[in-house]
């Protein structure tokens, strides 16, 4: 398998470095194995796993820049692509906002990697469906379902003196159940770093029950509503979601530039403004436990696959506070807006961490006179970016909440909302639990916006 | 945050320009390498020769091989600067298998020697057989005869490759420049280039060499009011398209003059642009719908969008039968609806057609990634839905004999299966042009380009907005309307067509990267139509203040 150590990765960096003769290059190398499997009709339907290990060079005269890629390691075929990336980088135009390279940095020390993970094996991961599948075919319910497993590492150099490392592993799960009919459908999600952390078992159980109580639903007429939100419904790994499209338009120069939410009338952002409930604070810390990330990053991450070197530019991935108190705190920039405000280069965050209560969805049921419970939003899809309204559909489990108890199943609807308003219309909020590699609480929201029924189960 | 996009990787930010995703192992070259040749096709043959015999050693009882060679330009560009300029080049094989009767698929990068290829193909049929003890019931393949060597070249006139990296700058540059100078704050314009040289072959006896070209220029335009705080974009009236670089040609017959000019085969980004920046200023200023039921006149820059997601998506046999339940949904539309042959999926103005050989569509290929040749067939047949997209695997199931062609892999490293077809509404059969329509229209709406776009997993319910609005009253334009969307039902909505353009408005809108399956594929997809009314369509306002 392609995960070099700190030391492998290093000295193949060094080498590359040392054949530079641009005015700067940097190099990163990365790779790892991508696993998975599917399964639909209560079958399995593909599965696959793939190596990949791959160097990308960056070749920098002045402000121009030429990057090459390779996935071969000896002698000559590095420094061939040092050569190809200066080559490159000559003939290209230059690129004004272009930030000479990061000296060294000092990182967070985050371990987002997992051995369990690391070892999985085809036969792990076809126990781990059997043990989705088995329980939906005796209970004559249809599942469909996805896990997909990631041990990957990167390294970084470049001719300043920056060097960083990290390895991390992940895996992804989420099943589908339906029933035999086709009236009731259910689902549940999970991430973990560590696989000896996930239960399909668990997870699916969750989702046929869903499947189950959903079945037969009834149309109530689209208004406003008082709803509980599940983590899925917030946040998701498969599709957009109404947080994480919030907090990827943090970014300090499409507000600085008039063109986002966070752009001021008159001019300049909304930093400082309270624009959320009080009880809204997010932040992003990559040494958390629950939801380790990589300690370095910026301007956009990726550099993962060694497609572009420029992805990474080497970082550091710190605890930021973004909003504390439903008060906007910090903003991402790029090196070159920074330097252009005469501010730190804060990168968008690698995972984010919304504080949340300690009340159990149950709870939160328990405490609701009349309302909806979500389980997840589909489709979701920005509608107009000065409002950052959106607009989406529930999906595979919606039902109706009387009296603090769940009464019956109905049909799903569609929302147009915004994550502003709906953070300044809250209710409650539970324990945050893990989502997307962020940690994200079940939210109670009180006039959220549907505007129509759907037919779809 | 796991999974940032290409738009974030690149720093694109809001921009809201769609990128297309890389091919997977994409690795960056220099441009010229885009135009060096790949391997030869008489080593393609021994390489494909050579992974079906080890196959069949191993036991397989089909094996089909897929050697791709994918090529990948962008040219990224936001007012006066260049932002990037990417060419990579992604080559390898992809052997598929069926072995105790289940299917089995390995790839491997780079290789241009037999020994390699032969050994991905063993590893296809060892996970073919571990596969096959999970198995309910073995693969039933629709028979296809075998075609030879042959081989099939896009109609384009112009390589995209083939012109310099500075001319495509300046193109982007001085549009850009046109932009800022007729009042627009901001511009991000970008444009995409892709060859796919595609090499498949099957123990049917079929070697195909194929030469597939795509190019997808894309621009938005912002304009800012900082006094009152707002702000509004326009984005590109161009559709990616199954053309080269004559795509950005200019022509006076590929233009339809009206409120604003639209394209057909050649697309003027100057004019565009231009018009771009004067309309997102006015969009500032524009009247702010109000809700209700309009007639909608819906150009063909709109719909093809609207004819993606609720006629192409839906009529996929794959997600009829529940495969993509967990990721992108099952269909409304099922067995039973087409088993009756009366269910009317529209008016009986409606016909929609799927085609992989449309001249200059995204989709149009010789033959499809199973060695089965392309066609066109009816979906929907005078308002009656008569048929689906179904590949060989599948056909048995809708009592065809032969495969759709429509089976499709984004990448030598991906498995291929079904994907949608250019699926099409066909050209009013008598003569109207869009004047004419909008001329009885009494209460309605006019919408040109696509915007924001959202289906339920079951295709019924659907929201579209779009790029620019003019309200429509008493058979004249009005003037400029914001904040709209419309919301509808599938069949509802099909069902409220009540007249099409002829043939004279018809062009190609499309999406570069179509999104499906588990791991995710992209593909490219084209939807043909002319101006088309619906009447009593429900409109919603999206104003919000926070």
């Amino acid at each position: 398998m392609a995960i070099l150590t700190k030391d492998e990765a290093k000295k193949i960096l060094d080498k590359v470095l040392s054949y530079s003769k641009a005015d700067e290059m940097s190099a990163s190398l990365s790779g790892g194995r991508l696993g998975n499997i599917r399964y639909a009709r209560n079958a399995v339907s593909t599965s696959g796993e793939s190596d990949n290990l791959s160097l990308s060079v960056m070749a920098v005269f002045g402000k121009r820049s030429g990057t090459a890629t390779i996935n071969e390691f000896d002698d000559a075929s590095l420094e061939k692509t040092v050569r190809r990336a200066e080559e490159i980088a000559r003939l290209a135009p230059e690129n004004p906002e272009y930030m000479p390279m990061l000296g060294p940095q000092t990182y967070l020390a985050a371990n987002p990697y997992a051995e369990s993970t690391a070892k999985m094996t085809p036969d792990f991961r076809a126990q781990a469906t059997f043990d989705s599948l088995d329980p939906c075919r005796k209970k004559n319910l249809t599942a469909a379902g996805y896990m997909e497993d990631s041990t990957r590492f990167t390294a970084i150099a470049n001719t300043k003196g920056l060097s960083a490392y990290n390895r991390e592993t992940s895996v992804e799960f989420s099943v589908t159940v339906r029933t035999a009919d086709g009236l009731g459908s259910g689902y549940a999600t999970r991430d973990v770093t560590d696989v000896s952390k996930l239960s399909t078992k668990e997870a699916t159980e969750i989702a046929m029950q869903k499947a189950q109580a959903s079945a037969s639903a009834r149309a109530l007429e689209p208004g406003k509503y008082t709803v509980i939100l599940e983590p899925a419904a917030l946040l998701a790994n498969v599709d957009a979601s109404l947080m994480a499209a919030m907090m990827n338009s943090f970014d300090a120069r499409s507000a600085d530039e008039g063109r986002s939410f966070l752009s001021k009338k008159g001019g300049g952002t909304r930093l400082g403004e309270k624009l959320f409930d009080e009880r809204v604070t997010i932040y992003s810390d990559p040494t958390n436990p629950e939801v380790p990330a990589s300690p370095f990053g910026g301007g956009g991450g990726g550099g993962g696959q060694g497609r572009f070197n420029g992805g990474s530019d080497g970082r550091p991935q710190e605890k930021v506070t973004w909003i504390e108190k439903g008060v906007v705190k910090n903003l991402s920039y790029s090196r070159y807006w920074a330097d252009k405000k005469g501010v730190k280069a804060i990168p968008a965050p690698a995972n984010f961490i919304m504080e949340g209560g300690t009340q159990s969805l149950a709870d939160m049921i328990k405490s609701t006179e009349k309302g909806i419970l979500v389980t997840r939003f589909w489709y979701i899809r920005p509608v107009d970016p000065q409002t950052l309204l959106y607009t989406g559909l529930t999906r595979d489990g919606t039902f109706y909440i009387e009296n603090g108890q769940i009464k019956f199943p109905v049909k799903n609807f569609r929302f147009n909302e915004s994550p502003v308003i709906m953070l300044n219309n809250l209710e409650a909020l539970g324990k945050p639990v893990r989502m997307g590699g962020n940690l994200i609480p079940p939210m109670k929201i009180r006039d959220f916006t549907f505007t129509s029924l759907s037919d779809a189960v | 945050m796991n999974r940032r996009d290409f738009n974030q990787l690149i720093g694109m930010g809001t921009a809201g320009i769609l990128m297309p995703a890389l091919p997977a192992f994409s690795r960056s070259v220099e441009p010229e390498a885009l135009l060096e040749p790949g391997v030869d096709v008489a080593m393609k043959k021994r390489l494909a020769d050579a992974a079906m015999n080890a196959a069949k050693s191993k036991g397989a009882t089909y094996t089909d091989v897929r050697i791709g060679r994918y090529l990948n330009q962008f040219v990224l560009t936001r007012e006066n600067k260049v932002q990037g300029i990417i060419n990579t080049e992604s080559y390898g094989v992809g052997v598929r298998v069926i072995a105790n009767g289940c299917w089995g698929f390995a790839s491997v990068s780079d290789a241009r020697d037999e020994s390699v290829v032969a050994k991905a193909a063993e590893k296809a049929v060892t996970i073919a057989k571990a596969n096959a003890r999970l198995l309910t019931e073995p693969v039933q393949l629709a028979p296809q005869k075998g075609f030879g060597e042959v081989s099939w070249k896009a109609p384009i006139t112009k390589n995209a490759f083939e012109v310099p990296v500075k001319e495509k700058v300046d193109l982007l540059l001085s549009a850009n420049a046109a932009a800022m100078k007729n009042g627009a704050n901001f511009v991000n314009n970008v444009l995409f280039m892709v060859n796919e040289q595609k090499y498949f072959a099957s123990t049917d006896g079929t070697y195909a060499d194929q030469d597939i070209h795509r190019i997808g220029p894309s621009f938005t335009v912002t304009a800012v009011d900082p006094q009152n705080g707002r702000f509004a974009t326009r984005n590109s009236l161009s559709a990616p398209m199954g053309m080269g670089y004559e795509y950005l040609q200019v022509n006076p017959s590929d233009k339809l003059s009206g409120v604003t000019t639209r394209y057909n085969k050649g697309y003027d980004m100057l004019e565009d642009i231009t018009s771009a920046a004067k309309q997102a200023k006015e969009k500032l200023s524009a009247k702010s719908v109000e809700a209700g039921k309009y007639d909608l006149v819906l150009d063909p820059s709109h719909l093809w969008l609207t004819i993606h997601e609720s006629v192409g998506h839906p009529l996929e046999l794959d997600r009829v039968l529940g495969y993509e339940a967990n990721y992108a949904g099952t269909s409304f539309a099922t067995l039973d609806k087409w088993q009756a042959k009366n269910f009317n999926y529209g008016s009986k103005e409606v016909n929609l057609v799927a085609d992989k050989t449309q001249v200059g569509s995204l989709g149009a290929v010789g033959w499809d990634d199973e060695g089965v040749k392309t066609k066109k067939w009816d979906l929907v047949k005078d308002g009656i839905l008569v048929n689906y997209q179904a590949i060989r695997d599948q056909v048995h199931i809708i009592g065809e004999k032969e495969s759709q062609g429509c089976c499709y892999a984004d990448n030598w490293s991906s498995v291929q299966f079904q994907r949608m077809a250019n699926v099409s509404l066909e050209a009013g059969k008598t003569p109207l042009s869009v004047q004419n329509m909008i001329k009885d229209v009494k209460k309605g709406i006019y919408i040109i380009g696509d915007g924001s776009f959202s289906i339920d997993q079951q295709r019924y319910n659907f929201q579209f907005g779009g790029q620019l609005f003019y309200e429509i009253k008493d058979g004249q334009i009005a003037g400029m309307l914001k904040d709209v969307a419309y919301q509808a039902n599938t069949r509802e909505f099909w069902n409220s067509c009540v007249a099409v353009c002829d043939q004279s408005d018809y062009r190609l809108g499309g999406a570069f990267n179509d999104g499906k399956g588990q791991p995710a594929q992209s593909s490219a997809v084209s939807h043909g139509s002319s101006t088309t009314r619906f009447n009593g369509v429900n409109v919603i306002n999206t104003a919000r203040k926070i």
